[in-house]
């Protein structure tokens, strides 16, 4: 099932709002769509996925790009196990370019770039890195330094240039801008909404993202992300051997 | 892109450490702290998937995205420092006579093999069971866990501006080699490519040689 583009459908399960700088960890089940809407503008969302029954199945990030020839994620593409599995689907996008390899900022770099900041003086207002907040959220499951792996960062933009060269698009996702991940596996999803590493703003300016979430079933048959690719029709049949 | 060759002038009869790793094969071996480590692509075109850890604490390991966001360019060559996961370098690589090595292609597996290629190509060579029998005959103490997105020595994987990744011929050929300087002590985890279905290893993979010098 998809929805008109812009709203989700009257059964919306559950929906909450991630603050500026937030982290975040939730499991998504087979057959629930998760919407990531940027509400500002230029939000910046690093992401990463495990198998909620085996921690150790794990998003992998060039595993997903060879199988889908692409550097980047939009509409019709899918977030791959290193087990040859789908984690989730992106059915909608009207972003257009999600960034797979820009990786995550870490407390140095925070640091260099925005100023250091304490709880004590700053409060909950203290800046935050894509790093650290990841860690924090794995290492609710147990999970450590071990476990982080090359993440997505929904709604950013990083271009490649023929000598190899990375290009930051600033400002790439508009207001209200959404991207709908229609999860295949029942995976443990890890979010921070630091700021991009990349991103040239010298100022620490991280953006609020709405999290929506509804019941939508798994793929069917004559689905977008199913149809991309050869890769990936038999990708979503590695995946539903899982639950058959 | 023309490419920048930089050639060494350390002598192989001098190395302390000069091995071949044939195709298929895993190798593993730990390199001191600024000790200089080679890898020749004896045949050329060979994909040489590897990955570094901290020989003290391997929970800290080379990081892909920290090294290109660091660098500001995904291609790996003369000068690239090799960071961890923390933001420590591990390697910088001090020559290369190849011009450009990948870090986003990742190691093909026997479950990437199925999508890729075909289900009934899951009996097939691939480099993670060869980084799994490495790692797992080993007393590291390391894990499927631990195998982080890698580097291919002597792959070209291009990334065109519209964003579109392949896997072209290789623009490597017989006896070139990359050096790297170890700026601590790195443990070394080496999977000599066995991959027949694509073009990284021009479908004939073939020995590399490793190689080490104190200075």
């Amino acid at each position: 099932m998809t929805t008109a583009a812009g709203s989700a459908p009257y059964w919306v399960s559950w929906e909450e709002l991630l603050h500026t700088g937030a982290h975040w960890s939730g499991v998504v089940r087979r057959g629930t769509t998760l919407r990531l809407t940027d509400v500002m503008g230029g939000a910046n969302v690093s992401a990463l996925f495990y198998n909620f029954e085996d921690f150790n199945e794990r998003y992998n990030m060039p595993d997903t790009l060879k199988a889908q020839h692409t550097a980047f994620l939009t509409t019709g593409c899918v977030c791959y196990s290193d087990m040859g599995r789908i984690f989730c689907s992106i059915v909608q996008d009207t972003a257009g370019w999600h960034d797979t390899i820009g990786g995550v900022s870490n407390a140095s770099l925070v640091g260099k770039k925005y100023g250091h900041t304490r709880f004590q003086e700053q409060r909950n207002n203290c800046y935050r890195n894509g790093y650290d907040s990841l860690l924090n959220e794995i290492a609710k499951y147990s999970l450590g330094r071990r476990d982080l792996t090359a993440n997505i960062n929904f709604f950013s933009k990083v271009t490649v240039q023929d000598n190899g060269a990375l290009r930051f698009h600033s400002n790439h996702s508009a207001v209200g801008s959404f991207v709908d991940l229609r999860f295949e596996m029942n995976t443990l999803v890890v979010l921070a909404t630091c700021q991009h590493p990349l991103d040239p703003d010298g100022a620490y300016n991280p953006r609020t993202v709405r999290l929506t979430a509804w019941q939508s079933g798994p793929a069917p048959k004559n689905d977008v992300c199913r149809s991309r690719c050869p890769e990936n029709a038999r990708g979503f049949q590695n995946t539903e051997m899982l639950y058959r | 892109m023309k490419q920048q060759l930089t050639p060494s002038d350390r002598n192989p009869k001098a190395a302390q450490l000069d091995e071949i790793v044939p195709a298929g094969e895993p190798w593993m071996g730990v390199i001191k702290q600024g000790h200089y480590f080679r890898i020749v692509d004896l045949e050329g075109n060979q994909a040489v998937d590897t990955l570094f850890y901290n020989a003290h604490d391997v929970s800290e390991r080379y990081s892909a995205t920290d090294t290109i966001r660091s660098q500001g360019n995904i291609y790996l060559t003369t000068g690239t420092k090799l960071l961890s996961e923390r933001g420590s370098v591990l390697l910088t690589i001090t020559a290369d006579t190849c011009g450009r090595h990948d870090t986003l292609g990742g190691a093909c597996s026997a479950e990437s093999n199925t999508v890729r290629y075909a289900l009934d190509k899951r009996h097939m060579h691939s480099c993670r069971d060869s980084f799994l029998m490495a790692i797992s005959r080993s007393n590291y103490g390391l894990t499927k866990r631990d195998l982080s997105s890698n580097i291919n020595f002597f792959m070209n994987v291009p990334v065109t501006p519209d964003g579109k990744l392949t896997f072209a011929d290789g623009i490597s050929g017989p006896e070139r080699y990359v050096e790297m300087r170890a700026e601590v002590d790195v443990l070394v985890l080496i999977s000599n490519c066995p991959q027949l279905n694509n073009p990284c290893n021009a479908y004939n993979p073939t020995p590399v040689r490793v190689l080490s010098w104190a200075e």
